[in-house]
């Protein structure tokens, strides 16, 4: 019988070279005329350890990483298909302690199944959330969704079982589901390890978001800048419409959904849910004024359910195993698991979900194993672009959303991008303008003409130019913007500035010596 | 050879039935001929019942749509804070350094344009580029001249 490999096809385990590794994999076990079945799963979220090959063993899976392609040849020595003793190999892949410590209810599949093997998808669960729906009617479902406390996974944490319930009793002609997977933030790849990884499941959530509220139209609106998961996305497409899980009869139920994707341009707005629906009707990405909620007048002017790629990925489980095995993970009114996201200067970083209510401090350390550097951490921003940097001494705070916004911070898609001690915040605090003047949608002028003051008065600051008076009037302006912009761009660009002044009042020429900034030395 | 008039009107005709098709005819432009040609707009606008004004300022709004022609190769690199916290500016100088062009320029040869990116999602493997669509993680200086080399080797362009 053939021995099952796996090495992942998700586009950052490629990206450091498993593609070369299968091909070498496959070669070598051919001239040695062994029997075996490469599988291209998803990656496990252990970027460090990329490539990272897994063989199917009698007594499970062994994980060996990262690597090479030089040494495959070496593994196979070592009696790689037995799961033999080599200096990569990192034992069973789930005793692997980053990987234990997890709770994965979303990403339950990721990683282990071929993404778009139906058969596997069906053998590990899948469907099951979507027949429970099919068999209720819409408001049980919504109902069940409002129990489960499952809040937008995208950043905003809004209520998904309330939005739903909105579109459900928004009477139409038209509904629609849309799917926002402009994963644009900095330090954010869960949504892309889903498409990459499990498909059917994001697939699943949709199909069960479209018979609760009675859409019979789904979009994925997709950033460009993921050209991998868009092939996996229209595989898996086709596979669903083949298998009946899509189309005019889902599962022999005479409901009809369909999904179609559509490929973003590389603008950042247009992950502001607006901006999208924009965008997919064939526009310029311009934010809208709101209300008209989407939930009420959304795609063409249509009622349209609009959630994030995660938020989703994590119905189907829901309608499976109910709402109370869901809402009984977290803390607070932060209920569930949240697939938080290591990055940047981060020694082990990767994927770690886990309920609501872990410190950043254990995320950090414990998970991460402090910076890739070697170097002390000194400031974390969370949440993205339009996320704070926080300092050492927040890392205490749990990582829940009411908590972390009282400690003046934003749990957000849960993305942690972490800089070590070389960095200058007075210019991380400039390039958050900067990127809100590069992407600013132009509408309201607190954010296209604000990002492009704040700039100049940041370098002001910086350069110590009248600096107490500068930083005044930055204030002033980020003040402006916080209150009179149109939506969450140039209303929390000025997120990241004040805090960094805030916390590392240093980089802006303050000192406890120089309080106002004003002496330049 | 077909010839960009007729590109341009298969891409049309493809996809001019589509809910707000304009992204998709300008996406399927572009994946032929790497770039919206300006005589496009016209017979987009005809199309889809809009005015070249519409076109023009849909394909300006968004930051991949080129109107001239790219060079053989396209090298993005990843400019967004995580990569950034692995020095991806340093290599970003580098990378304009080492070329003597600007961002979004094309080196003299023809061989590669560069152009920013913000944020490829491959953030725990920073700095990330991409290559003619292909990832990249953990890039170096080195690794980007050896990108750069073997765009100058290819004569043929991306495949």
């Amino acid at each position: 019988m053939s021995v099952a490999i796996y090495v992942p096809c998700d586009s950052a385990a490629v990206s450091v070279g498993a593609g070369e590794v299968a091909e070498v994999i496959a070669q070598i076990a051919s001239q040695r005329g062994l029997d075996v079945r490469i599988v291209r799963n998803g990656s496990r979220g252990m970027f460090w350890l990329e490539p990272m090959v897994e063989v199917a063993t009698p007594s499970g899976r062994i994980a060996y990483g990262p690597v090479a392609p030089g040494d495959v040849a070496g593994l196979f020595d070592a009696g790689l298909l037995e799961g033999g003793a080599h200096p990569l190999r990192l034992g069973p892949t789930e005793d692997i302690p980053y990987l234990k410590r997890q709770e994965r209810l979303t990403f339950a599949r990721v990683g282990i199944t071929d993404p778009v093997s139906l058969a596997d998808y069906e053998a590990h669960g899948g469907w099951r959330g979507l027949r429970a729906a099919l068999a209720m009617p819409g408001t049980v479902i919504v109902e069940q969704l409002v129990t489960s406390g499952l809040r937008g996974r995208g950043g905003a944490a809004f209520p998904a079982g309330i939005k739903w319930r909105t579109v459900l009793a928004t009477s139409a002609d038209q509904k629609y589901v849309v799917c926002n997977a402009d994963e644009g933030d900095s330090g954010t790849f869960s949504d892309r390890m889903i498409m990459e990884g499990d498909p059917f499941v994001l697939i699943e959530g949709m199909a069960i978001a479209a018979i609760a509220v009675g859409a019979t139209l789904g979009y994925i609106y997709l950033r460009s800048e993921y050209p991998d998961a868009e092939r996996t996305l229209y595989a898996a497409l086709a596979a669903a419409r083949e298998a009946g899980v899509l189309g005019r009869d889902i599962l022999g139920s005479g409901k009809a959904f369909d999904i179609d994707v559509r490929r973003g341009a590389g603008a950042y707005i247009c992950g502001e849910e607006t901006a999208m629906l924009d965008s997919l009707e064939g526009k310029r990405g311009m934010v809208r004024p709101k209300p008209p909620l989407p939930a009420i007048a959304g795609l063409f002017g249509k009622p349209t359910v609009i959630n994030n790629v995660i938020t989703l990925a994590s119905v189907p489980i829901i309608l499976d195993r109910g709402a109370r095995f869901y809402a009984d993970f977290g803390m607070g009114r932060s209920r569930g698991t949240l697939p938080f996201q290591l990055a940047g200067n981060i020694k082990h970083g990767g994927l770690v979900e886990t309920a609501f209510g872990l410190t950043l401090r254990e995320l950090l350390y414990d998970f991460g194993g402090g910076s890739a550097s070697g170097r002390p951490i000194r400031a974390v921003q969370v949440g993205g672009p339009l996320g704070q940097y926080l300092p050492a001494s927040k890392f205490d705070t749990p990582l829940d959303y009411e908590a972390f916004a009282a400690a003046g911070g934003m749990v957000g898609h849960g993305g942690i991008v972490v800089f070590d001690d070389t960095v200058d915040m007075g210019q991380m605090a400039r390039y958050a303008m900067e990127f809100c003047a590069i992407e600013s949608c132009g509408k309201c002028t607190p954010c296209r003409i604000g990002s492009v003051r704040g700039v100049e008065v940041i370098d002001n600051v910086r350069a110590g130019k009248r600096r107490p008076q500068n930083l005044a009037l930055l204030r002033d302006l980020c003040d402006t913007m916080v209150n009179a912009s149109l939506c969450a761009m140039g209303g929390l660009t000025p997120g990241p500035v004040l805090s960094a002044i805030e916390h590392f009042p240093e980089d802006f020429g303050i000192t406890q010596a120089n309080p106002t900034g004003a002496k330049v030395s | 050879m077909t010839s960009s008039a007729t590109i341009i009107d298969d891409a049309i005709a493809a996809n001019r039935a589509l809910p707000g098709a304009l992204l998709p005819v300008l996406h399927a432009i572009q994946d032929a001929l790497g770039f919206v040609p300006p005589d496009a707009v016209p017979r987009i606008a005809h199309a889809l019942n809009l005015s070249q004004a519409e076109v023009h300022g849909v394909i300006t709004f968004y930051h991949d749509f080129r109107s001239s022609p790219p060079g053989r190769h396209v090298l993005k690199l990843c400019r967004a804070e995580a990569c950034q916290s692995m020095g991806s500016e340093a290599l970003a100088s580098h990378l304009t350094r080492r070329l003597g062009i600007a961002w979004r320029e094309t080196s003299r040869d023809g061989a590669v344009t560069i152009e920013p990116v913000y944020c490829l999602g491959n953030c725990a493997l920073a700095p990330a580029a991409m290559v003619d669509g292909k990832l990249r993680g953990r890039i170096t200086a080195d690794a980007l001249d050896g990108v750069i080399a073997a765009c100058r080797r290819d004569r043929e362009g991306a495949p």
